[in-house]
């Protein structure tokens, strides 16, 4: 709470204030895709045009989370829960140190929210992160559209200016083949104290706040940046290498998969969720596929084959790991029930293993966390240290806020 | 898990007689339940005194038995079907009861004696009896409202003093709150526990810390034999603390939780499941939160099929009755199909994209003597539910399905009778729950009274107040109109998506129905169909569900469960884009039908 940088993230409107009226008129707003569909609504947020891959998210609850998180990067996200908004937003609940999509979509902006937690209002932080939006969008229609489609590249803009609202959604390149992590990685490597006995590093792709909770709850955590060789991760002896989530195609990151390859033959435990578990089936020489549009919700059932036990899980990626890909070299632990997408491997000639889904959750289900026990139990039993200095201070420039009192972990 | 195979025959218990508090949504789970059981070679023997009900017809079972429901009939009819197992979940309150009689009998739930399945003795007392519920939520490390037990008078006035007043009566083994009420004072606590030790079977009342004002949440939870849990849906009352469930307009999904409340919730939610005990079905788990300080309390859980599973059921798409009885025979939730994707696994949980909204309706007019007063005991006679993509258009949707003359929150002939009252007598008036006070709310927000004092004077959550203002300020805009000539498309639109009527419109500018129409149409503006899918749309849905608007019941249950909501058609709209709101509304009668299968 003492990093001044915090209070960046408050917003100016104060709680539960109201912030509209219907005389209040926004302006109108369109949303073009780039097959050119277009969808009429009105603006909210950044008074700028922004153009990025269209995807959807059908969790009902946590917006602010899921609007925090660095994986959407260059995309618009549209919410198919229509009233978004409701309970503000507020410190605890971001899940980065600013916002990094492109846009939002819904269906209804709450007017006013009210919640003891909200400290200020959606529209507000929208603005203040220049993130523009559009509200009383039919989203049901633009999610089917999706559903059939996939996720495609669109545009948001003045309703008056569909000529130049088009064209920018016609030349949105989308998420294929363009190299988003370097966007949201950390510059400097910094360090969050756990009470823990483990020194775990942790790779930024675009690293969730409430990953680190729960990795700070196992040690000290040293985060570093997408692009730090094997040897510098080696150099600060950790007891486990940590690969996080991120945006985009894990295909274009062969500088993460060489290290990680070379971290795999030190016999340190290798822990990967979402994009780090992609980049982990790909360093095992596997193969990752785009997904038709992805899994953006809360509600995806994955079977842990090695219990048998199904947990409801929290889910937000476009790629995946080819199932028959890791075939010899990794185990499958865990399937999506809805499709059969990979959603675990463990490594069978390495102390590695990975999920697709979110186990921290935040939004979403509790019901994988014991994901984190997994990574802590094959610390433990690969002789990590016995004693760490526990408590390293916060450094670099993320103001990772750690602890957070209100988000209690376990 | 595989279906078990050392069940051969069933016996299903009814719920009897309509009541209140236990009406045609035990009939709705019964049928349900019957109809898998017998789909999966069970033999079903049926027993429910009420002939007026779906689960009576003979298609339903293999020996029905409409005969009273005491534990003496039932001791017969055990003693002549031999069944293997009792189900008692699907009965409601009386299933649970008479089960739990038999099973006191020792003639059910006992070694050589039917097994109970869906949930055993030992889970329905710890759940049932308010005491062994608190402690079992509180050895879990789940707070509680504080309170103590009485037996008699003297007991509950001292323990009424211990955790302050005022407190909440309730006696142990009730149905639909009854017996329940609210002391402020002394000789209130007096009174109302006189009344609850009578209406106790056991003479037994717990005394308990009010948390009228909080807010409060269901979930609906199922579980199964390898113990995966999920939530069906959560729903969120309107009205606060205090007020009957059953008599609260209630919402769903809740709106104004964060993520991190709302699984806290369902965290809590599992755990009161797997320490009461329920080892396969569903559970209704109920939370009250205290909007100032945080605080969340576990209130109750029933464990059992009940009221809310209903309109969960039709809420979501996910039949809870249904699955609820395949997973009593031993099926895991991973070996059931969705119904409406028809290729995903029934463990999942829905993902709704619009606001499902139920009223209760009363008939206080019938009951002359009646305060008209909402409560902790169930009053309402029945209740309609309106599916819209925001919460005033759903609103508005449910109130005009009530057939109480009303046409919405506001813009009918109706609306009048308050103007005669003045603002402070209104103010005072919000402040106790009646049937009226949506209305009361909506009218005082049209003379200007800020969400904020009406927040004080009704602690309905100020979300749901601006979203009535929403429609208020609406009426406002649209009554600067002289008549639907003036309205463009953008407008028409934004009337339609808060929920108005050509109806309310017609009042509002004093012109007939047929010429609102066709403005509107002029305009392009038509209703469209959106289907209860189960997943917002990230699946497409095999068979459908859609209820059409409408404003009469027998129009309102459809091959497929759709709601209407009204928009522009847009010039690339794909022609498949049906979705819709629905109103199903079952008010005072018994009896929706189950929504028939398409194939």
């Amino acid at each position: 709470m003492s990093d001044p940088k915090r209070s960046e993230l408050l917003v100016a409107t104060g709680p539960n204030q109201p912030v509209a009226t219907s005389r209040m008129r926004r302006a109108d707003g369109i949303l073009v895709l780039a097959d050119g569909t277009l969808f009429e609504g009105e603006l909210i947020g950044a008074s700028t045009a922004a153009a990025g891959e269209v995807v959807f998210n059908t969790a009902m609850t946590g917006y602010q989370e899921i609007l925090s998180d660095p994986s959407y990067a260059g995309q618009i996200i549209t919410f198919t829960t229509p009233h978004i908004g409701n309970y503000g937003v507020n410190l605890a609940d971001f899940e980065a140190r600013r916002l990094f999509c492109r846009g939002v979509v819904v269906r209804e902006l709450a007017r006013r929210p009210s919640s003891r937690r909200s400290t200020g209002d959606l529209d507000s932080l929208l603005r203040r992160y220049d993130v523009p939006g559009i509200t009383g969008v039919d989203t049901r229609r633009l999610t089917r559209l999706i559903r059939e489609t996939g996720a495609i590249p669109g545009a948001i803009g003045p309703a008056d200016d569909v000529a130049r609202i088009t064209a920018a959604a016609a030349d949105e390149p989308g998420t294929d083949g363009i190299d988003l992590v370097s966007t949201v990685t950390t510059a400097e490597p910094y360090t969050v104290g756990g009470d823990g006995p483990f020194r775990v590093v942790a790779y930024d792709f675009g690293i969730k706040r409430t990953i680190l909770r729960h990795l700070a709850e196992l040690g000290v955590v040293e985060v570093v940046p997408a692009s730090t060789p094997a040897a510098d991760v080696v150099a600060r002896r950790p007891d486990g290498v940590f690969l996080s989530n991120g945006p985009g195609d894990p295909a274009l990151l062969p500088g993460p998969v060489a290290a990680i390859q070379e971290l795999l033959g030190t016999g340190i435990p290798v822990f990967g969720i979402c994009l780090g578990h992609q980049l982990l089936g790909r360093a095992l020489g596997g193969d990752t596929v785009k997904l038709a549009f992805g899994h953006h919700g809360a509600n995806h059932p994955v079977k842990d084959l090695t219990t048998g036990a199904i947990e409801i899980t929290s889910q937000n990626h476009n790629f995946a790991v080819a199932v028959g890909s890791i075939a010899g070299v990794a185990d499958l632990t865990h399937v999506n029930l809805n499709d059969g997408v990979c959603e675990g491997l463990a490594a069978r000639d390495a102390n590695a293993f990975g999920v697709q889904h979110h186990p921290e959750a935040g939004p979403g289900p509790h019901d994988s966390r014991y994901l984190f026990h997994r990574f802590l139990a094959r610390m433990t039993s690969a002789g990590g240290r016995s004693a760490v200095t526990v408590g390293g201070s916060m450094s670099g420039d993320e103001p990772v806020g750690l602890p957070v009192p209100e988000r209690g972990v376990g | 898990m595989p279906r078990r195979d050392d069940l051969t025959t069933i016996l299903v218990i009814g719920s009897g007689p309509i009541v209140i508090g236990q009406a045609c949504e035990f009939d709705y789970s019964g049928t349900q339940a019957c109809r898998v059981l017998r789909d999966d070679g069970y033999r079903v023997v049926l027993v429910n005194s009420n002939p007026a009900t779906i689960m009576t017809d003979p298609d339903f079972a293999d020996r029905t038995y409409i005969e009273p429901l005491t534990p003496e009939v039932l001791a017969r009819i055990i003693e002549r079907e031999r069944p293997d197992a009792v189900l008692p979940t699907l009965g409601g309150q009386t299933g649970l009861n008479l089960a739990m009689a038999l099973y006191e009998q020792g003639l059910i739930g006992r070694p050589g004696t039917p097994e109970m399945i869906g949930a055993d003795a030992e889970a329905i007392a710890t759940a049932e009896d308010r005491e062994r519920f608190k402690e079992a939520m509180v050895e879990i490390g789940l707070d509680v409202p504080r309170s103590g037990i009485a037996h008699d008078v003297a007991t509950a006035v001292a323990v009424a003093d211990d955790v302050g007043l005022p407190v909440i009566i309730r006696p142990a083994y009730i149905l639909g709150g009854r017996g329940t009420g609210i002391a402020v004072t002394t000789d209130e606590v007096v009174r109302l526990a006189a009344i609850g030790l009578a209406a106790s079977p056991i003479g037994e009342i717990l005394v308990e810390e009010s948390i009228a004002g909080w807010k409060e949440f269901e979930l609906e939870v199922m579980r199964d034999r390898a113990d995966n849990c999920v939530v069906v849906c959560s729903i969120e009352n309107v009205d606060p603390m205090g007020v009957h469930t059953g008599d609260s307009i209630t919402v769903a999904p809740a709106q104004t939780l964060t993520d991190v409340e709302y699984q806290q919730m369902r965290d809590d939610a599992f755990a009161c499941i797997r320490r009461v005990g329920v080892e396969t079905g569903g559970s209704n788990v109920q939370f009250a939160l205290d909007p100032v300080t945080g605080r969340q309390v576990i209130i109750e859980m029933n464990p059992r099929v009940s009221r809310s599973s209903a309109l969960a059921s039709k809420a979501t798409g996910f039949p809870i009755a249904k699955i609820a009885a395949r997973l009593a025979v031993g099926y895991t939730l991973d070996e059931i199909q969705n119904d409406v994707t028809g290729v995903t696994p029934a463990c999942f949980e829905p993902t709704i994209d619009y606001v499902v909204t139920k009223v209760p309706r009363w008939a206080f007019e019938k009951l002359p003597g009646t305060s008209g007063v909402l409560g902790t005991q169930m009053q309402s006679v029945g209740e309609v539910m309106a599916i819209g993509r925001t919460f005033p258009e759903s609103l508005q949707k449910a109130l005009r399905s009530l057939e109480q003359g009303r046409a919405g929150l506001n813009c009918d002939a109706a609306e009048r009778q308050l103007a005669a009252r003045v603002t402070d007598e209104l103010l005072v008036a919000v402040a106790t729950p009646t049937p009226d006070r949506i209305f009361q709310l909506g009218e005082l927000l049209r003379r200007g009274v800020t969400v904020d004092d009406l927040n004080a004077a009704c602690r309905i959550d100020a979300w749901f107040l601006d979203q009535l203002l929403a429609i208020v300020e609406e009426r406002g805009a649209l009554e600067e109109h002289s008549g639907p000539d003036e309205l463009a498309t953008r407008e028409w639109r934004r009337a339609k998506r808060l929920g108005f009527s050509d109806v309310q419109l017609a009042h509002l500018w004093s012109v007939s129905e047929v010429a609102v129409r066709t403005a509107r149409q002029a305009c392009g503006v038509e209703p469209t169909y959106k289907t209860v899918d189960t997943c917002a749309p990230s699946s497409p849905p095999r068979r459908r569900t859609t209820t059409r608007r409408g404003r009469t019941r027998a129009r309102s249950v459809r091959r497929t469960a759709r709601a209407s909501s009204f928009s522009a058609r847009a010039p690339t709209a794909s022609a498949r884009a049906s979705s819709s709101t629905t109103a199903a509304s079952t008010p005072a009668s018994p009896c929706a039908r189950p929504a028939s299968r398409r194939s």
